[in-house]
């Protein structure tokens, strides 16, 4: 067993699963000599060689579009973007291509790509190296959306995503990669499954439903609220699509008092989709209307002023604290 | 570099099979206009002037090694790949989700609406079948209009670095719905762009399969020995709709019009080969009597094709989600109901 970060946990998972299957292709970005801007793919080219560690031309449509070729071709594409805003610049392939191989080809294609970006605030980045566009792309039917809160479950779900047949979108907390680490066994396989929520911590009076970097403000809000003396359980989404639906209408209803964090602005963000969920599995368990604690309606901003939108510990325990204000 | 087919040229057999193919991509297309005009297909793109062009290239192929990365106009025309992709062609127009695949053996992706989209596709299965020693090139099909978008200049410029084995076949027919090869480029001609990817850029007479079989062939032997991509520019013009949905007569002067349907490439190619003494009258009847007795049988069996009313949710995920399921119950509850 070795402490790795979260960027280290994705690393050795990627090594891991290159080793397991040579149809596995990483390219994109600055993945090779450089490791990538974040070195989740250091190494690898020393270990894999550059015909699998494939530095391509700064170009987002080309590497994503490729991937629909590879994937046809019986490779299993890795592709890399370097931030998820600049996704923007391959939405088309994304969207329209991507996400419909499979639907498409009426079934003839898998889709086994995996697309890894890192996003997120906290680390003052330039403009569109920050948003989180979860809500966008799960929107898109044929997508997975994976975003993983721990270095356990970095490696846990990016293995699965890679063995997936289905393209999934691995979104990686920019925050966590080195602020986020977990005890992780060496030569075996860390495995979790996609499109199952966790509960990281148990509580009776409300839940914070989360995701990605978000899990770990609202492990610290709760932590704080029990100070107050409330019992505050955190459920970690992990998976948008598929939902665990079964999972979130167990913990709400027992709870009776939700809210949900996200970095996202508020209109039509993924939280919205949650909250909408649980009206419609557990409205009658509900002691309160729910609470979404989001990015305002904003472009992500500059760095003077990220801390004020992305939701903090101390704006997360506040909207806590207005849903355990409501009477039964 | 393998270069005896090049040499050797087309057969008379594949001189002969070239104008069949043709004559039956006029006859498909056109019965499928009309079937969309009497409502029983949907919006199509006429092969119209592009026969030539599209037959010339495949029959420089190898089917069962080359991949074809097509738009939405050369089905007609992809006789070469066997049959079942005219059958899947008019069950894609009779709105059928059997009719955007092709089985497997039929090296043909689905067809491509959003424009250029496929020609990045055409590099990644080129570049996959380089990584895993597999033989055989990606032709990506594309028009003057197409050329405009990102993705040809992503794809274009990457396929030269890795020397992927790719056909670039961008087919100028003068016509992008109603604008011109004048408001697309500033540049003298579409293969003059190859200079600036470093790949070799070919100007061909697109109305003359010979012709373009010939360009095909040699750069199919460049592209299998190793020496990347070729962007072949087929020159030809577009002889009427460019769909269904279209009026050229707005925008296309009658002069212009009478002037391209002189030099129809099928009614030239069928000229030429009676020259040659490989076509007659008997033969022509022939290929026009089989070439409708497929097309028959083809909007038969299509409209004849069973579909179940929750087939949308089959094929997004190779496993349905629990929320996909709930909503197929629902669906199938209201069918049943008559609500749907």
């Amino acid at each position: 067993m070795t402490v790795r970060t979260m960027v280290e946990a994705i690393n050795h998972t990627l090594a891991r699963e290159m080793a397991r299957d040579e149809r596995i292709i990483v390219f994109g970005e600055d993945v090779g000599a450089n490791g990538g801007v974040f070195r989740a793919t250091d190494g690898l080219i020393d270990r894999f060689g550059p015909d699998r560690v494939v530095d391509t031309p700064l170009a987002e449509a080309l590497i994503l579009g490729t991937a629909v070729g590879l994937a046809a071709s019986g490779m299993v594409p890795v592709p890399e973007i370097q931030f998820l805003g600049f996704s923007y610049q391959a939405f088309h392939q994304l969207a329209g291509q991507i996400a419909r191989l499979r639907y498409r080809s009426n079934g003839r294609f898998d889709a086994p790509i995996t697309m890894r970006a890192p996003f997120g605030g906290g680390v003052r980045t330039p403009e569109l190296h920050s948003e989180a566009l979860e809500g966008q792309l799960a929107n898109i039917p044929g997508l997975k959306v994976v975003m993983p809160a721990s270095a356990h479950d970095a490696a846990g779900l990016l293995t699965s995503a890679i063995r997936d047949p289905d393209p999934v979108l691995f979104l990686e907390p920019l925050r966590g990669y080195r602020s986020l680490r977990d005890d992780l066994p060496d030569d075996a396989d860390v495995i979790e499954p996609l499109g199952r929520a966790k509960l990281v911590r148990e509580g009776t009076d409300l839940v914070i439903v989360a995701w990605s970097y978000q899990v770990e403000v609202a492990r610290k809000a709760a932590e704080a609220l029990a100070e107050e003396g409330a019992s505050v359980a955190v459920l970690d989404l992990r998976s948008m699509v598929p939902l665990d639906i079964d999972a979130l209408a167990a913990v709400v209803s027992r709870c009776g008092r939700v809210v949900v964090a996200e970095e996202a602005p508020m209109t039509a963000g993924f939280g919205g989709e949650v909250v909408a969920t649980i009206v419609e599995e557990c409205f009658y368990d509900l002691e309160a209307p729910p609470v979404r604690v989001s990015g305002y309606d904003v472009p992500f901003p500059m760095a003077q002023l990220e801390d004020r939108d992305v939701p903090s510990v101390a704006r997360l325990a506040a909207g806590c604290r207005r849903a355990l204000e409501v009477a039964p | 570099m393998d270069t005896s087919a090049v040499q050797r040229g087309p057969t008379d057999a594949e001189l002969v099979g070239m104008l069949q193919t043709m004559i039956a991509a006029r006859i498909y297309s056109t019965r499928c206009f009309n079937l969309q005009r009497q409502g029983r297909l949907g919006t199509m793109a006429p092969i119209d002037g592009n026969e030539a062009t599209v037959v010339g290239c495949t029959y420089a192929l190898q089917p069962e090694h080359d991949w074809i990365f097509s738009q939405y106009r050369e089905f007609y025309a992809l006789g070469r790949y066997g049959e079942e992709v005219i059958r899947r062609q008019v069950l894609y127009l009779a709105g059928h989700p059997e009719g955007s695949c092709y089985p497997a053996g039929v090296n043909v992706f689905p067809a491509q609406i959003s424009l250029a989209a496929q020609i990045p596709h055409a590099v990644g299965m080129a570049w996959g079948q380089l990584r895993q020693g597999l033989p055989g090139v990606s032709v990506a099909f594309f028009g003057d209009g197409a050329s405009s978008e990102g993705d040809f200049y992503e794809a274009a410029n990457f396929a030269a670095v890795i020397k992927a084995p790719v056909i670039f076949m961008l087919i100028n027919n003068g016509w992008a719905i109603s604008t011109p090869t004048a408001r697309q480029t500033a540049a003298a001609t579409f293969a003059d762009k190859a200079a600036a990817f470093g790949m070799p850029g070919v100007r061909v007479d697109g109305r003359d399969p010979i012709a373009v079989w010939e360009v095909v062939a040699a750069a199919r032997a460049r592209a299998v020995a190793g020496e990347g991509p070729t962007l072949v520019e087929a020159v030809t013009y577009r002889l009427g709709h460019h769909t269904t949905a279209d009026d050229p007569t707005r925008y296309i002067p009658a002069e212009d019009m009478a002037a391209a349907r002189a030099k129809d490439p099928v009614i030239t190619y069928a000229a030429q080969l009676r020259e040659l003494g490989l076509w007659d009258d008997a033969a022509q009847a022939a290929a026009e009597a089989t070439a409708q007795a497929a097309i028959d049988a083809a909007v038969d069996a299509a409209l004849a094709t069973p579909l179940a009313p929750d087939a949308f949710f089959d094929h997004v995920y190779a496993e349905t989600t629990p929320r996909m399921e709930r909503q197929r119950a629902l669906l199938l509850e209201l069918e049943g109901k008559g609500q749907s």
